[in-house]
């Protein structure tokens, strides 16, 4: 394989590395509410396979993707609210809080799409109106003949389902909210230093529920994105792990919204190539095992913590629930 | 008891304050009247319930029984919240600051002035410069606070109460972390507020404070209050001795110092921390069997880094130190068990975090570090008893209460606490002692008695050197002092050296930096 054909692969993988982003991205931002309130969230992934289950299987009741839509926000919010409640309302620990939820998510959706489908542990397959179809260039013909444009057009900037543009204008939205509102300086400041919030006269407890809400309804778009946008159907543990990757976004961008969209376009990047590349020869490299691009993201993570490219400082009460102490 | 009755209702007036936490019975009855527009000291050592009235005056804590009362009416104050709406601004020990903020932000964070933060900001901004022009409180506002030296850092939380409108303002402990000359600027701005009409309490256990700047002054004691005095009418003995319920010694008594050989020799010590900044820069210095040598300075100045290369816990980058003529491989090679071996015992800075394991037994602290020790174990194991009967012994020489060896180490106060760790290190009796903030959150009690068995360490002939932030602590205990600025040892005085000119060798000597502090 030469060169130019290696580039027309890179640009050819583009599209679906953008379809790969997605669930990455809204998962990272809800990461984002959380982690930057000083709660660790590693229960993404718990929250999306039960919105994924929750969006799939009222979808397919009601035939409607907006009602799926709903349900799984406010399954996921749920979820995120069992969370505050173990870990900041309890004090609990965060992790085992995280890590039972992922448990229960994992084991209740396959146990419900048994009971409620009679399928084995997936709901059925949805038609093409209970699910968020494409939105595709109102204008084909204008651009068809022209090769980079008639790309551009017809499959990076649209061919997207509606929840795509969605992950992408919460990058803004988020950094709206924590940059320029009372509620993000509030976010912040418990994050790094609780009692400074608390001695300001704000409770801490209520700031980090609303900081969950917010992550709740990210994993819902999340979720939602995966069974009835991006496929058709629940089928059992379709997260895959991407709430876990989403987490090495996170971190790899430093927690800020803008670095973690572009976080996330590289993890999907490699995923996409990684797909495409099965087999292929690398130029000037040679033929390299697939595995590689999928465990570049993990490995760049890993790198970052090592702190050879900058330093990722997180959070500083990251982890730690609030006592009142003297 | 109170002060004369003012035209003014008091500021504050607690009435019949009670509260427990399960068996401490924190605060007892409290009852105290503070007169609008003084500045009232409140005194007490560790645990005397000081902080805890205050929590309770900030909403953090509510009491279990009492009333309190701002300007006359009666409060309910549930929250921070309701203690700034009643105009009571609190600075605490530890800034209550988002390091990464800027000032303004920290400023702004809870009274932010609407859902946006845009128009609150140019506000927000505004005002600072007004108090800034009213109080004599410069700093810059958009400055990020962990670029900040301590001294401004408070300041920014002075300008947090003041900015949400408190008319009360409570330091808690404010000059634990300052310079001298930091303290004096403190005590200007505080005496400018009060010109200003604010009321201010000052919760220290410095004596010398309570004199300088108070105009009343109340103590406690074991959770109640058991004097009122115009500080005019009180001497710094007296209010000790309420503060102890006994008559202290607040001067050490102490021969002059009859040194002997050198036991510690430092050479041209460097060293550096964990991000390549040189901490500690080419010292030298000895000490000699039977003198005490203090290294005084401003937290963060080197001592502590300076204290642990000597101990064998840090790695020098160059130099050497040599303890009775032995070099001990400061660069590598020095471990506190080969320094135990040479002789050299080390009371470290942080107990909590170096000298003890807080879940353990006592007796099981009692010989961390001396597991090795035949006369407690043979091989791999290790003789119970041997180790209770030893730490028994230790707990009534040294006074450790409560005298229990199988207590929880974190159940201990703090002063009992340095007690264990000063018994182990001392019963070994060693050449060369390090000790490092001996006193540090350790009650005037225990204070006298540490400083009592320092000095007899002295006469039996030990070298001891002494790290203390404390310039009182330094100046009473020292044959000589060092004072260390910027990793550099600047100067060399005798115990009889004003605290003004310790002041400034600590603050590095030139005045310019001074006058910009």
């Amino acid at each position: 394989m030469d060169l130019w054909q290696f580039l027309f692969l890179l640009a050819d993988a583009v599209p679906s590395a953008i379809r790969l982003t997605v669930p990455l991205l809204f998962a990272a931002l809800a990461g984002l509410f959380a982690e930057r309130s000083g709660v660790f969230d590693i229960g993404l992934e718990g929250k999306m396979l039960a919105a994924a289950f929750a969006a799939a299987a009222v979808a397919h009741v009601t035939l409607s993707p907006l009602a799926g839509l709903a349900c799984a926000i406010v399954v996921s919010v749920l979820l995120a609210l069992l969370h505050g409640f173990a870990s900041i309302t309890h004090r609990g620990n965060q992790i085992v809080s995280g890590v039972a939820i992922n448990f229960i998510a994992s084991g209740l959706t396959a146990t419900l799409a048994i009971a409620w489908f009679k399928k084995g542990p997936q709901t059925p397959q949805l038609p093409g109106e209970a699910r968020f179809g494409e939105i595709a260039w109102p204008f084909p013909d204008l651009t068809g003949d022209l090769p980079v444009i008639g790309w551009l057009m017809s499959r990076v900037l649209f061919g997207h389902n509606v929840l795509t543009y969605v992950a992408f204008l919460a990058v803004p939205l988020t950094w709206w909210i924590i940059y320029r509102t009372r509620f993000g300086l509030r976010l912040r400041a418990v994050g790094e230093n609780p009692a400074a919030v608390d001695t300001a006269g704000v409770s801490v407890a209520f700031l980090r529920y609303r900081a969950l809400v917010c992550t709740g309804v990210l994993c819902g778009f999340a979720g939602t994105y995966l069974s009835i946008a991006q496929s058709s159907l629940f089928v059992q543990d379709m997260t895959a792990g991407k709430g876990y990757i989403a987490l090495a976004a996170l971190i790899f961008a430093k927690w800020r919204p803008v670095p973690v969209m572009f976080a996330c376009l590289l993890f999907g990047f490699l995923d996409a190539v990684s797909i495409r590349m099965q087999g292929m020869p690398v130029p000037l490299i040679g033929e390299v095992p697939a595995q590689v691009f999928m465990a570049l993201p993990y490995v760049l993570t890993v790198i970052l913590l090592a702190g050879f490219i900058g330093k990722a400082i997180p959070p500083k009460a990251g982890g730690v629930p609030y006592t009142k102490e003297r | 008891m109170t002060a004369a009755p003012g035209i003014l209702p008091p500021a504050i007036e607690f009435v019949g304050i009670d509260k427990r936490f399960g068996a401490v019975h924190a605060n007892r009855d409290i009852n105290l009247k503070v007169e609008s527009g003084s500045i009232h000291g409140i005194i007490g050592e560790n645990g005397a319930g000081k902080s805890t009235l205050m929590s309770i005056l900030y909403g953090f804590y509510q009491a279990d029984s009492g009333e309190i009362r701002i300007g006359g009416r009666p409060v309910t104050i549930r929250g921070s919240e309701a203690a700034i709406a009643a105009g009571i601004g609190m600075v605490h020990q530890h800034f209550m600051l988002v390091e990464n903020f800027s000032v303004l932000e920290n400023v702004m964070l809870g009274a932010e002035g609407g859902l946006m933060l845009g128009p609150g900001r140019a506000k927000a901004r505004a005002e600072l410069k007004r108090l800034e022009r009213d109080y004599a409180l410069e700093v810059d506002p958009d400055a990020l606070i962990e670029d900040l030296p301590v001294g401004l850092q408070q300041r920014v939380e002075i300008l947090k109460a003041l900015f949400r409108g408190a008319d009360i303002l409570i330091l808690d402990e404010p000059t634990g972390v300052l310079t001298p000359s930091e303290a004096d600027h403190l005590f200007r701005i505080l005496k400018v507020l009060k010109a200003q009409g604010k009321t201010i309490v000052l919760i220290t256990h410095k004596l010398r404070e309570i004199m300088a700047i108070t105009d009343a002054v109340s103590v406690m004691r074991r959770g109640e209050m058991v004097a009122t005095r115009r500080t005019a009418d009180t001497t710094v003995e007296e209010l000790a001795e309420l503060m102890v319920g006994r008559r202290v010694l607040l001067r050490v008594d102490k021969r002059p110092a009859a040194p002997g050989p050198v036991r510690l020799g430092v050479k041209g010590l460097t060293v550096r921390d964990g991000r390549g900044v040189t901490m500690v820069d080419d010292v030298s210095f000895d000490v000699r069997a039977g003198e005490i040598v203090g290294i005084a300075g401003v937290a963060g100045n080197g001592q502590s880094e300076l204290l642990e290369a000597i101990a064998g816990i840090r790695r020098a980058v160059s130099g050497e130190v040599e303890v009775s003529g032995v070099p001990t491989g400061v660069c590598g090679g020095a471990d506190p068990a080969r320094l135990r071996a040479m002789s050299l015992a080390h009371v470290p800075e942080d107990r909590h975090h170096m000298g003890l394991v807080l879940p353990f037994e006592e007796n099981e602290n009692a010989i961390l570090g001396y597991h090795d020790d035949p006369a407690i174990g043979r091989g791999p194991f290790l003789s119970i008893d041997a180790i209770r009967t030893s730490a028994r012994a230790k707990i009534e020489k040294y006074d450790i209460r409560p005298p229990d060896c199988r207590l929880k180490t974190a159940n201990f106060s703090g002063g009992n606490q340095q007690k264990i760790v000063l018994s182990r290190e001392i019963e070994r009796d060693p050449d060369v002692l390090l000790v490092g903030q001996p006193t540090r959150g350790v009650d005037i009690g225990a204070i006298e008695f540490i400083h009592r068995r320092l000095v007899e360490m002295r006469d039996a002939g030990k070298a001891i050197l002494l790290v203390s932030v404390e310039l009182d602590e330094i100046r009473a205990l020292a044959d000589r002092i060092l004072v260390m600025f910027d990793g550099r040892l600047v100067g060399e005085a005798g115990p009889e050296t004003g605290e003004q000119a310790l002041g400034l060798m600590m603050a590095g000597i030139d005045p310019a930096t001074e006058a910009a502090s």
